[in-house]
């Protein structure tokens, strides 16, 4: 039901983890519904120096949250703002439909750290 | 690579192969339609009689009593409508439980929202066993049916089926038991059960997929649900699919031959893997600890995630299932864990091991061996798994 990319994701997934003191964090999803991505960035020069994610779900949000990981390092956070979860998806070689919705989150949860970090960043 | 291990008894088996070797003449040389009249269509006739009676034999009923379907979910279709349309005089209300089947379950959405029968759901008590002072105190005047699945398909619990019968048949109400998961391991004698309809389904005791039946007891009032030829004296319209039907037959009489040495041998693998797995830290049982059926061992964990678990499983192979929202197409978690008031981050994380007469007691301990593995690495990628993992909290 998974493509080989996914599973080889969720197998290995890229940048798991916490960064201690992270310049934004944003959480994306709810225990109850079975999903829950957090990403922690740390920024420099107004790009993505670092990013880690912890993750509580199927096979798809691990994945998904692994996959995001890989794509946004060394961005710019506009650059990084753009990525949707559908072209997380896409760099996965597709999830099944049932999984579009529910588990395919992570990129908001990116663009919540994102905004996290732009927030104290104003303060 | 290592043979794989399947622990997934109570999805399916794998057809017995003195099963498929009874059944395949009736795919070739004995092909004749039980309804015609020369000599090949006399075997599959003769097969078919024969069949009946030995199915009948094993459930201690008549011939006449056994109608042959399509499956359990077929089964309970035909039992809740059939009993349902045919008694709508005597009354409009239905009883069944919380942790039942969807076939069940959908059966009785269907009756309530386009034909107006009011049904009640009774509740189960934290192992999944049916209250009886709710459905004494559900039973009205208006009542017509009672179904209630004899063990649970997610966590095995079996019901009081006996208690459930006598307190049913003093109001003179029909009862139905969904029995698919049940059938090959517990007790099937009509008589003590004291069921009015029963369904079961071969290919969970080592029979084909495809085929089931309907038990009715004499005298039962019910409409049958699909029209068409005479066969199965009515009750059931549609060329017999004999093949299956002679395996049915031929897998239920394997199955309550060997009876007391396969439950022995799954529940000596089930306890294995009850006790090996409930030590990892932030694993609990689900059902109830020791009435339940002879094969299934079910548990949900903290802090992760139920498909994950079957995929990781899966990698070092392993087949295994979970109640999981992810590994269904709706997105809610077990209806029967919630029945039971595991609360809903838990019952995400849920796994079910049903152990079969090919296991051996290597396959559970290699599964007692790298579970705890696959847990603690999915806890070490969630975000909540924090300070208190893995401390038991109970349940």
């Amino acid at each position: 039901m998974y493509s080989d990319l996914v599973m080889e994701h969720f197998s290995n997934p890229r940048n798991v983890g916490e960064i201690a003191d992270a310049d934004g964090v944003g959480v994306e999803g709810n225990p109850v519904c079975g999903d829950v991505m957090k990403i922690y960035i740390r920024v420099q020069g107004g790009r993505i120096a670092d990013v880690k994610f912890k993750t509580f779900g199927c096979g798809a949000a691990i994945a998904t949250s692994s996959m995001v990981t890989e794509m946004v390092k060394g961005k710019t956070l506009d650059e990084a703002m753009e990525i949707s979860n559908r072209a997380v998806a896409e760099a996965l070689g597709g999830l099944p439909p049932v999984k579009m919705h529910c588990s395919n989150l992570a990129a908001d949860a990116l663009h919540k750290a994102i905004e996290d970090y732009k927030s104290k960043v104003k303060a | 690579m290592a043979r794989f291990i399947y622990l997934d008894h109570a999805a399916t088996t794998p057809v017995d192969p003195a099963v498929v070797a009874a059944m395949i003449p009736y795919f070739t040389e004995k092909f004749g339609n039980p309804s015609s009249i020369y000599a090949p269509a006399r075997e599959a006739r003769k097969a078919m009689d024969g069949a009946r009676d030995t199915v009948a034999q094993v459930l201690g009923a008549s011939p006449t009593e056994i109608v042959f379907t399509g499956g359990g979910s077929e089964s309970d279709n035909l039992a809740l409508k059939g009993a349902a349309f045919a008694n709508r005089h005597k009354g409009n209300h239905i009883i069944t439980t919380q942790v039942e089947h969807h076939a069940i379950l959908h059966s009785c959405e269907y009756l309530e929202k386009r034909f107006g029968f009011r049904i009640t759901y009774l509740p189960v008590d934290r192992h999944g066993t049916v209250d009886l002072d709710a459905l004494q105190r559900a039973l009205t005047p208006d009542t017509i049916l009672v179904s209630i699945m004899y063990a649970n398909n997610e966590v095995g619990t079996i019901q009081p089926i006996q208690e459930i019968s006598r307190i049913v048949k003093t109001q003179g109400v029909l009862f139905h038991t969904d029995a698919v998961q049940a059938g090959g391991s517990l007790d099937l004698s009509m008589d003590k059960l004291g069921v009015d309809m029963l369904s079961l389904s071969a290919h969970k005791f080592y029979g084909p997929k495809g085929v089931g039946v309907f038990y009715v007891r004499k005298g039962t009032s019910y409409w049958p649900q699909q029209q068409g030829g005479g066969q199965e004296r009515g009750r059931r319209a549609g060329t017999e699919n004999t093949a299956g039907i002679v395996g049915f037959a031929t897998a239920l009489k394997l199955a309550y031959d060997r009876l007391d040495s396969y439950n022995a041998h799954a529940s000596k693998l089930r306890d294995k893997l009850i006790q090996g797995i409930s030590r990892i830290p932030g694993a609990y049982l689900t059902g109830h600890p020791t009435n339940r059926l002879p094969n299934s061992a079910s548990f949900v964990f903290d802090y992760v995630e139920g498909e994950s678990i079957l995929l990781s499983l899966d990698m070092l192979g392993i087949g295994a299932s979970s109640g999981s929202a992810c590994t269904s197409a709706s997105l809610e978690p077990s209806h029967v864990l919630k029945a039971m008031g595991v609360p809903i981050e838990r019952a995400h994380g849920s796994l079910r091991l049903t152990t079969g007469k090919d296991n051996t007691e290597e396959d559970v301990d290699r599964v007692v061996e790298v579970l705890p593995a696959v847990i603690e690495r999915l806890r070490a990628m969630s975000p909540m798994a924090g300070a208190g993992a893995g401390t038991p909290s109970g349940q």
